[in-house]
């Protein structure tokens, strides 16, 4: 029972945010409609093509694009997920104690010798 | 406040909080739009200073009307879409920017108590907003289908991701010396000394990170007008350009708030003047923060992407993963850690 009154509570803090994207969205959605309402809308296929300093565009937007663009995306989930191991770590270090230290320095050894691969192999460069 | 609704306008209790909730998100909005605007004014006449120019005169006083009359024009402006973009993505993109950059202000305590939603996870909250606005930016730069904005889009994506690591693993040092996920607990814990000076080189990292993660200068390239036009919003005008400079400009004062709640005691009173009440430290805390972002801009020469990337991968990344080991290995080993 107490279990559930202190879920509820922990979910009643939840409420003012979803009431917050709620209005967010409203005043984003008016200021978009809106001015499409009041401001008198003329376009022409001039005005509509793709901005190319002046040119008609040469071909699709959507060419190939760096490789190394998806490395950097790669990397940063390895890492990101790393930060999200060390959040719960950081809060309760101060209750597992020196086994908890150890545990976490061995994780982020590990990583660090990935992230010294990666260097190594060039991944991080940008020429 | 919901009990005083109810009892004064009669009204059933859950009607009253529901009232009340929305009271204090337009207590909390519509100040920011009000600030957001006036930071624009402050730019450009900051700017104007650093310049030796004198900035907007001619609306209002001082020119203090300027980014009203500026509001206005772009509502009356055309909104064009481009005949080869995705119309829906198009549109949706500059909404979920502002949208995001404004929810992560639920969780910025104003004072004691002052805040719209207390969560007890409010770290890891701002984190999943801050990093969301980069959807906002992907989806801009792919259904423009120009090659600026897709260009703009991709860089700006890899220079937000890239810096989000270091904002990590900086937070996490905080997290060290605190305990807590809870934004008011980490301001009660800097009620003796802030956290910019024990962890003074974080403090450091985590501004210029709040920098780049902003595509400020001089980290601007996704905008960098000289080789990509406008980035990712080449194509956007009038209210759809206005969502996405009202979401980067709420999200400066967004990460100023967090730098002055991490790392300068966020409500607490400046050293010897004590007198002035708690929100207002804050706010003085955003508008200095806000007012070096500027003198950054105004001060220094535009990064090349290589060193952008070199900098946060090759510096910041390591620098800041370092001291977090030395910050946890240092409070473990004088046992200096909250319990």
């Amino acid at each position: 029972m107490s279990s559930q009154v202190m879920s509820t509570e922990l979910l009643s803090q939840y409420l003012p945010i979803l009431i917050f994207v709620g209005i967010a969205a409203v005043i984003a959605a008016a200021m978009l409609f809106g001015s499409m309402l009041v401001a008198k809308q003329k376009p022409d296929s001039e005005k509509l093509s793709a901005y190319e300093c002046g040119f008609e565009p040469f071909n699709d937007a959507r060419s190939k694009f760096d490789v190394r663009f998806y490395l950097v995306a790669i990397l940063f989930i390895i890492f990101d997920l790393e930060v999200a191991f060390l959040f719960p770590w950081a809060v309760s270090l101060g209750r597992i104690g020196l086994f908890g230290f150890w545990s976490m320095m061995a994780f982020l050894g590990i990583l660090t010798i990935g992230f010294i691969y990666e260097w190594k192999k060039g991944a991080l460069d940008w020429e | 406040m919901a009990d005083f609704l109810a009892l004064h306008l009669g009204l059933p209790l859950a009607g009253a909080t529901l009232l009340a909730i929305i009271l204090k998100i337009l207590v909390i909005t519509v100040p920011l739009l009000i600030a957001m605007a006036m930071m624009t004014y402050m730019e450009r006449k900051v700017l104007a200073a650093i310049q030796l120019r004198q900035g907007p005169i001619l609306v209002g006083p001082f020119g203090l009307l300027q980014p009203f009359a500026d509001g206005l024009k772009l509502l009356t402006k055309e909104t064009i879409i481009p005949a080869g973009a995705n119309r829906a993505v198009f549109l949706i993109a500059p909404m979920l920017t502002f949208i995001m950059a404004l929810i992560a202000w639920a969780v910025i305590p104003f004072g004691e108590g002052l805040v719209l939603s207390d969560l007890n996870v409010g770290v890891l909250y701002l984190f999943a907003i801050s990093s969301l606005g980069v959807y906002g930016i992907i989806m801009s730069g792919w259904a423009s289908n120009s090659k600026y904005a897709f260009l703009g889009g991709l860089r700006s994506a890899a220079q937000m991701v890239s810096y989000e690591v270091s904002i990590g693993f900086v937070i996490i040092t905080v997290l060290l010396c605190v305990g807590s996920l809870n934004l008011s607990d980490i301001v009660r814990a800097q009620s003796h000394v802030w956290f910019c000076i024990p962890l003074f080189p974080m403090f450091v990292v985590f501004f210029i990170s709040a920098l780049a993660e902003t595509n400020r200068a001089p980290f601007d390239l996704p905008e960098g007008e000289s080789e990509l036009v406008g980035g990712f919003h080449t194509e956007y005008s009038a209210m759809t350009f206005a969502l996405f400079f009202l979401g980067e400009y709420i999200s400066m004062l967004l990460m100023s708030g967090m730098t002055s709640v991490l790392f300068l005691g966020g409500w607490q009173p400046f050293p010897f003047l004590g007198f002035i009440p708690g929100p207002l430290n804050l706010i003085i805390k955003i508008l200095l923060l806000m007012f070096v972002f500027i003198w950054v801009r105004g001060t220094l020469p535009r990064y090349r992407y290589d060193q952008l990337m070199r900098l946060g991968w090759k510096v910041f990344l390591p620098f800041s993963l370092i001291w977090v080991i030395l910050t946890a290995g240092f409070l473990v080993y004088f046992d200096k850690l909250p319990h």
